[in-house]
């Protein structure tokens, strides 16, 4: 396997990281002004993402710092391409990041409301967002031969991308009532549960409803990357069992293979793509490479040993502050940090 | 490629970064301020150290929130709207950015999340370690972004290859002699900004004789913290100077609105040039004391604005190499100035605090709440300083910043997000200093904690 396969590979991880591990933490968020009715319920909510969130976020920040330093072509016509759809992204993980540090600052129905929408509507949008971005890149962009891309905003908006935005919106909020279901005590707990049986239904459907899609809007069936196989229907079986899991009461299976999909989902992608990194619907070879886009050898292999070095450290005491935190939240004010 | 996008991309960055800025600093010596206290906790048991660690920990979270999240928009904006920049760059660039995420931002947040939900979850002695870790943690983030910025300024390690840079030698890049002094000096006024920041509350509440004992050990451990901190500001800032005068002799030139090359070189008390036709209006200026600045003795060539311009028509092609004397002139004279105030300042405040006289003569101690914004002048005067009196370069001697723009972008797409990114970060700074000035004002728990808790129904 040469480096430039291997920094795919790992980048591809960040991401599946970042997917698993915010996509709780954002789901967390869309479902707080639903499920908190008062404030102490809405402060558990809160709390059971309080260590937690900012931390994941830096996996999202770690992926695009691999990319910038492993593919810096990808990073920039990726970036540029995606202009508007990131700036929204951006303006609301700002919003949601404050407001969940700010709201319990000040006691204030108006102040804790205003903070609470805001991170309701700041997860939402990322939530959505992640997916049209991610089927905008196996279906195609119109980048042209200088790599750089020719078309409009609503070029990445269609039927495809939209489709995709619910997989990852209806996937995170199927993972956020999880995430709730196993760290906060009654009556969030049978609340949360609830909710998730109600969501996997739906987010089951798009699911499907995508993996069918993408047989039909992406040119998967004339020129896959790596044959992804069994992963998606795997993706599909997951999320299925996941639904056995929640009926059963048991959240941290349920949890545990909810992930297992999010994992399948993205793993598909990645594979449809390899080697490529960005598709071109105007020329295959304008499409953007893991070889032209990459950076030197250099710096790849530079890469490689701080990645080897660091990213098992970073797992060990992220792991870590998992355990720490591993009690359920309750309403006495002690776990109530935020 | 519409160079109003470029124009319209620089003054977004300028903006945003100037923005992420006031939040950086404080982070830096706050959080090392923040972990001394608890040291102190941990080594004498006193719940007052408690106390304060929590009530400094909890402005210095709120603080720290605002920097993260205007962090990501740094990291995403290079790719956004300078791709072309991203593609030349990052083969070099990239890395140290890559680096400090896995390495220092991944420590600061984990470790930031265990201290605050940690209290009654930790032992004292992890949860310690917690807060150094965090600190050390925002340290090495800044070591490695002044890697990537010090590459921008004085670009070393690297071969020119197919139109792009190439990394050739990381350990150059990692020792680059202008990182070694931009490190120092960003780190120090860090630690400056969060000194005068618990000086300034802590005389706030000394003043209303609100808990007095609490706030004058915060003081004192401030002042101590907080001389040390802006001296070696100085002195490392005195050092990068003098190496700017071989590095990138034209910011000096411009910062010292020097036209013609002299030797020996004088200072300007005051100078005021017209930009456009390279003629001083005012000039006042003492002789010999810019060489003695530059070179420790009092002669030396200091080279002008225009041979600058000159020679660098000759090994670059015709165009505009100077940078906008004014702005330049006086960022300089606003971060130097500022920073001899401050040591003035922090010195008489370690004084007031070495007499143990915190009390008396009240009036000279109600500066410092004031005193308080002088960091941040300092810090923004000193990043316009850097970033403008490079320009026209984004990458010195290597690419113009009017290269380095997204070609796909148009001006009205940047438009968009210059006026979005300016309403919101308004609308959170606001929220920001309401918040800071609430927990500043209310000062400490009191010993015995409690905690109202509200029951009110946002639904039914």
């Amino acid at each position: 396997m040469d480096l430039n396969t291997l920094w795919f590979i790992l980048i591809g991880i960040l991401f599946v990281g970042y997917f698993i591990l915010e996509g709780f933490d954002l789901g967390v968020g869309i479902w707080l002004p639903f499920l908190g009715k008062n404030d102490t319920h809405r402060r558990m909510i809160i709390n059971t993402i309080g260590p937690h969130w900012d931390g994941n976020e830096v996996w999202l920040i770690t992926a695009g710092g691999a990319m910038f330093a492993a593919f810096p072509g990808w990073y920039a016509t990726l970036f540029s391409s995606f202009y508007l759809p990131l700036l929204i992204m951006l303006l609301a993980l700002i919003v949601r990041g404050v407001a969940l540090e700010f709201r319990s600052k000040h006691d204030s129905l108006r102040w804790r409301s205003f903070w609470d929408w805001s991170i309701c509507i700041g997860s939402l949008l990322p939530a959505l967002l992640w997916g049209v971005a991610f089927a905008n890149f196996i279906r195609g962009i119109p980048i042209d031969a200088t790599k750089n891309f020719v078309g409009s905003f609503w070029d990445l908006i269609n039927i495809y991308s939209l489709l995709g935005g619910l997989v990852t919106l209806t996937g995170f909020m199927l993972q956020g009532a999880l995430f709730l279901s196993l760290k906060a005590a009654e009556p969030i707990q049978s609340i949360a549960r609830y909710a998730a049986s109600r969501i996997w239904v739906v987010a089951t459907a798009v699911l499907i409803a995508a993996v069918i899609a993408t047989y039909f809007f992406t040119d998967i069936l004339q020129k896959l990357g790596v044959n992804p196989g069994p992963v998606p229907i795997g993706a599909v079986a997951a999320v299925l069992v996941c639904g056995w899991f929640i009926r059963q009461k048991r959240d941290g299976w349920a949890f545990a293979v909810n992930s297992l999909a999010i994992l399948f989902t993205a793993a598909t992608s990645f594979m449809i793509l390899y080697p490529r990194v960005l598709v071109s619907i105007l020329d295959p070879n304008f499409s953007l490479t893991i070889y032209n886009s990459a950076s030197g050898p250099q710096t790849l292999r530079i890469m490689s040993t701080v990645a080897l070095i660091f990213v098992p450290i970073v797992l060990v005491y992220q792991g870590w502050s998992y355990w720490v935190f591993r009690k359920r939240i309750t309403a006495d004010p002690s776990d109530l940090h935020y | 490629m519409d160079p109003t996008t470029g124009i319209l991309s620089q003054w977004q960055f300028a903006i945003t970064s100037i923005y992420h800025f006031f939040f950086v600093p404080l982070t830096l010596g706050l959080s090392v301020l923040v972990a001394i206290m608890e040291t102190m906790y941990f080594r004498t048991g006193q719940v007052m150290f408690k106390r304060m660690t929590k009530f400094w920990g909890n402005l210095f979270i709120i603080n720290f929130a605002m920097g993260v999240v205007t962090g990501i928009v740094q990291e995403f904006q290079f790719g956004m709207n300078w791709s072309e920049y991203s593609r030349y760059v990052g083969d070099v660039f990239g890395a140290p950015l890559a680096i400090e995420a896995l390495l220092a931002f991944f420590l600061e947040s984990t470790f930031l999340g265990l201290w605050i939900f940690g209290w009654d979850k930790l032992s004292k002695g992890m949860h310690l370690a917690a807060i150094w870790l965090v600190a050390i943690g925002s340290t090495l983030s800044a070591y490695w972004i002044l890697v990537a910025n010090s590459f921008m300024q004085s670009p070393v390690g690297f071969v020119e290859e197919n139109g792009r840079l190439v990394l050739q030698d990381f350990g150059a890049l990692l020792t680059n002699p202008y990182v070694w002094g931009q490190f120092p000096h960003t780190i120090f006024s860090g630690y400056t900004t969060g000194a005068f920041f618990v000086i300034g509350i802590s005389a706030y509440h000394i003043l209303r004789r609100h808990q007095s004992d609490l706030f004058k050990r915060s003081f004192q451990i401030a002042a101590v913290f907080g001389v040390i901190a802006v001296f070696l500001v100085v002195l490392v800032g005195h050092n990068q100077a003098q190496r700017m005068v071989q590095l990138q002799p034209m910011k000096i030139a411009a910062a010292e609105g020097l036209l013609e090359t002299e030797d020996p070189a004088s200072f300007s008390l005051l100078t005021i040039i017209d930009q456009k036709t390279l003629t001083p209006r005012v000039s006042i200026r003492i002789p010999r004391v810019l060489s003695l600045l530059a070179y420790n003795r009092l002669d030396g060539e200091v080279k002008g604005v225009n041979e600058l311009q000159a020679a660098f028509e000759a090994q670059q092609g015709p165009g505009n190499y100077i940078p906008s004397i004014w702005a330049t002139y006086w960022a300089f004279r606003a971060m130097v100035g500022t920073g001899f105030l401050m040591l003035l300042l922090a010195a008489y405040a370690l004084y007031r605090t070495m007499r143990n006289q915190l009390t008396a003569k009240t009036w000279l101690l109600g500066i410092f709440p004031f005193a308080l914004f002088l960091p941040y002048l300092a810090n923004t005067s000193g990043w316009i300083l850097t970033e403008l009196g490079r320009q026209p370069w984004v990458v010195y001697n290597y690419m113009r910043t009017a290269d380095a723009f997204s070609p796909s972008l148009t001006p009205g797409m940047v438009i968009a997000s210059l006026v979005s990114f300016t309403l919101v970060y308004g609308l959170l700074m606001g929220a920001d200093i309401f918040l800071l000035a609430k927990y500043a004002r209310a000062g400490a728990e009191p010993a015995g904690e409690k905690r109202t808790v509200e029951e009110e129904t946002y639904w039914e």
